[in-house]
C-alpha cells in the first residue's frame, strides 16, 4: 500500500472507530429524508415555467452541502495531528509533500461521498428521476467536487493553527461559496456582480455538473457545460493540491 | 559503502526566530558509529538544531549534512536515512501499537511480509510482544516510549535521532533506554544522536557538544573536557561561600568559584590536601568533597555562567516572550 492510500485508509479507519460519528453520517441523510420529505412536499412545488419544482432546483445544492460540510470538516484531523504530534512522524518520512496531501483529501473524500451517496437517492423525493447510469456519473461528479473542497480544506487547516480557528474561517468561505453556486437562485435571475462572482466560484461548476447528469435529456441555458464544468472542478482540485503540497513545505507542521 | 562520511557536519548553522538567535554559527561535525549528545541548558539551541537535522525546519544560514546530504538540498534522501524519535509522542493513540508501526512502515516504503516480519523483531526486541494489540492510550510512558523507538527504527535507518529521549522516564525506564540506545549501537552499527539538558546522561556518551545560547561551548569526549577543566574538583560546602573563596586565594593562592552554596576549586591534588583543608577549615565548613571535575564544571569553565542558572535564566525568558506574544 502506497503512502497517500495508507494516509488516506487512516483517515477512513479513525472515523469508523468512532461510534458517534458514524451515527451521524447515518442520522444526517435520514434528517434530511424526513425534513425534505415532510416538509418539501408541498411547499416548494412549481415555479419554475418549465414544469419543474423548486424541490428539484434545489435538491442538488442540499446534496452538494452535505457532501461539502463532511468532507472539509473531516481535513480538520490536519490540525488535530499537529495539536496531538502525530504530523510530525509524517513530516519527516521520505514521502513527497504532494502524497501527503493527496493522501488526506482521498481519506475525506471517501468520507464525503458516504454522506453524498446516502443523501442522493432522496432526489426521488423531489421529483429527479434516477437511472442507473445517472445515478452513477451522479456519484464520479460528486467525487470530484469532494476532491476540489477537500483540497480546500487542507489548506486552510493547514495554515490555520487552531480548530476553533477552522470552524469560523470555514463557515465564513463555506456559507457564500454555496450560496453563490447557483444553489439557492440561478445566476440568470441575479443582479450582474452576482453573476460574475458565481462564475469565478469553483463550487458553481460543481453544482452545474451535478446539474446536467441528474437531468441528462434537460437543455440548460444558464449554467457553464459538463465538460468544462469537470475541467474547471479537477483543475481546481489540483491547485489547491499544489498549493498545499507548497505550503508543507514552506513550514513546518 | 564510505565508511568516512561524518554522519552529521554542521557549518555555521544559523536560525533565527524574529530576532532571536537560536543557532548563531554552530559548527562541528560527528563520525558515524557513535552515540553523540547535543547538550545544553533551556535555549541553548539544542530543540532547534534537532528540528533542522530531522528536516522539519530549514536553516536561516549555513549548512548541514546528514550521512553526506544536506538537509536542505535534499530531504529526502535525509529522511530516508534517519530514524526520529521526538520527545512528545508521535502515535496515534486511537491505533493499536502493530497499527502504528504498520503505518509507520508504509510511510518508509515497507510493506507486506517484510514489513510484518521486521515488527514482530521490534516487538521482540523491545519486549512489546503482548502489547502489540493494545491501543496506544493505555500504554504507559514508558512502554509508549519504547514503541517510539521501535518506530525510528522501523526502516533500518544509519542513524537515529532523539529529542530528549529521557523526558518522563523514571530512573529505571531511563537506563532501560541506554541499555536499548547501546544494543543498537552495537547491533546494528547504527549511529545514535540525542538531545539532552541532562548532564549526567551526557557523561555516558562518546562525544558531545555543549550548547548555549545558539552557540559551541566545548566539543570532544567528555572525559577529556572534564580533565581539561582540572584533573580533580574540590567542592567546599559552607555557610558563607564568596568570604572563604577570598580566604582561600589569599592565604593559598587557590582559585575556584562559588556555584550557590559550594565552592568549587579545581586542583590536581590528592585526598591528603582535602584532609589537610578539612582540618585547617574546621567547623566552618559543611562538607568537603574530591571528586571529578563534571561536565557542570566544563559548561561553568566555558561560558561563566552555572548550568542550571542558565536552565533558570532561558526558562523565563521564554515565559516571558510567550506572555508577550498573547496567544500562540
Amino acid at each position: 500500500m502506497n503512502a497517500a492510500s495508507s494516509i488516506a485508509k487512516r483517515e477512513v479507519v479513525g472515523f469508523l472507530r468512532q461510534r458517534s460519528r458514524v451515527m451521524a453520517s447515518v442520522l444526517t441523510p435520514l434528517l434530511f429524508w424526513v425534513f425534505l420529505g415532510l416538509g418539501i412536499g408541498r411547499s416548494f412545488q412549481s415555479s419554475g415555467g418549465d414544469g419543474s419544482s423548486y424541490s428539484s432546483y434545489f435538491f442538488p445544492g442540499v446534496v452538494i452541502l452535505a457532501l461539502v460540510f463532511a468532507g472539509i470538516f473531516q481535513t480538520i484531523t490536519t490540525i488535530q495531528d499537529r495539536e496531538n504530534g502525530f504530523l510530525q512522524a509524517v513530516l519527516v518520512a521520505p514521502i513527497p509533500r504532494w502524497a501527503i496531501v493527496l493522501g488526506k483529501m482521498q481519506g475525506a473524500t471517501i468520507l464525503a461521498l458516504i454522506q453524498g451517496v446516502l443523501i442522493l437517492p432522496l432526489g426521488f423525493l423531489s421529483g429527479i428521476d434516477f437511472t442507473v447510469l445517472s445515478f452513477v456519473e451522479s456519484v464520479l461528479v460528486l467525487t470530484v467536487v469532494a476532491f476540489m473542497m477537500t483540497g480546500l480544506g487542507f489548506l486552510f487547516a493547514w495554515r490555520l493553527e487552531s480548530i476553533q480557528g477552522f470552524h469560523a474561517v470555514m463557515n465564513l468561505v463555506l456559507m457564500p461559496m454555496w450560496a453563490m453556486s447557483g444553489a439557492f437562485f440561478p445566476a440568470s435571475g441575479a443582479p450582474k456582480t452576482f453573476g460574475w462572482i458565481m462564475l469565478a466560484n469553483p463550487l458553481t461548476y460543481g453544482l452545474a455538473a451535478l446539474r446536467r447528469v441528474l437531468h441528462p435529456g434537460k437543455v440548460f441555458t444558464d449554467i457553464p457545460g459538463l465538460w468544462l464544468s469537470l475541467a474547471v472542478c479537477m483543475g481546481f482540485g489540483i491547485l489547491m493540491l499544489m498549493l498545499s503540497s507548497q505550503a508543507i513545505k514552506k513550514r513546518r507542521g | 559503502m564510505n565508511d568516512s562520511i561524518p554522519a552529521l557536519e554542521i557549518q555555521d548553522l544559523v536560525k533565527l526566530y524574529g530576532e532571536r538567535r537560536a543557532l548563531d554559527g554552530v559548527s562541528f561535525s560527528v563520525e558515524t558509529g557513535k552515540i553523540f549528545a547535543l547538550l545544553g541548558p533551556n535555549g541553548g539551541g539544542k530543540s532547534t538544531l534537532f528540528r533542522v537535522l530531522s528536516t522539519l525546519t530549514h536553516p536561516d544560514g549555513g549548512r548541514a549534512s546528514v550521512l553526506g546530504h544536506d538537509v536542505v538540498k535534499e530531504p529526502g534522501a535525509v529522511r530516508a536515512r534517519i530514524g526520529v524519535v521526538f520527545q512528545n509522542p508521535s502515535l496515534d493513540k486511537k491505533l493499536r501499537v502493530r497499527e502504528n508501526l504498520q503505518y509507520q512502515g508504509t510511510l518508509y516504503g515497507l510493506a507486506g511480509q517484510e514489513l510484518e516480519q521486521r515488527i514482530d523483531e521490534l516487538l521482540e526486541r523491545f519486549h512489546l510482544v503482548d502489547r502489540s494489540g493494545d491501543l496506544v492510550e493505555v500504554l504507559s510512558g514508558g512502554l509508549a516510549r519504547r514503541v517510539e523507538i521501535a518506530k525510528g527504527l522501523l526502516h533500518k535507518p544509519r542513524l537515529l535521532l532523539l529529542d530528549e529521549p529521557s523526558t518522563g522516564l523514571d530512573p529505571g525506564a531511563r537506563r532501560e533506554l541506554w541499555n536499548q540506545l547501546s544494543a543498537v549501537r552495537e547491533e546494528d552499527g547504527t549511529s545514535i544522536i540525542l538531545t539532552t539538558h541532562i548532564l549526567d546522561e551526557a557523561e555516558g556518551c562518546d562525544r558531545i557538544v555543549l550548547l548555549d545560547r545558539g552557540r559551541v561551548v566545548a566539543e570532544g569526549e567528555p572525559a577529556a573536557l572534564k580533565k581539561e577543566v582540572s584533573p580533580s574538583m574540590i567542592s567546599i560546602r559552607c555557610a558563607r561561600p564568596e568570604m572563604l573563596l577570598e580566604e582561600l586565594r589569599e592565604k593559598r593562592g587557590l582559585e575556584g568559584r562559588v556555584v550557590h552554596d559550594t565552592v568549587r576549586i579545581p586542583t590536581d591534588q590528592g585526598p591528603e590536601f582535602v584532609a589537610e583543608l578539612a582540618e585547617e577549615l574546621g567547623d566552618r565548613v559543611r562538607s568537603i568533597a574530591i571528586g571529578q571535575a563534571t561536565l557542570e564544571d566544563v559548561f561553568l569553565a566555558r561560558t561563566g555562567v552555572d548550568f542550571g542558572d542558565r536552565d533558570q535564566q532561558e526558562a523565563e525568558a521564554e515565559a516571558s516572550r510567550s506572555k508577550k506574544k498573547g496567544n500562540r
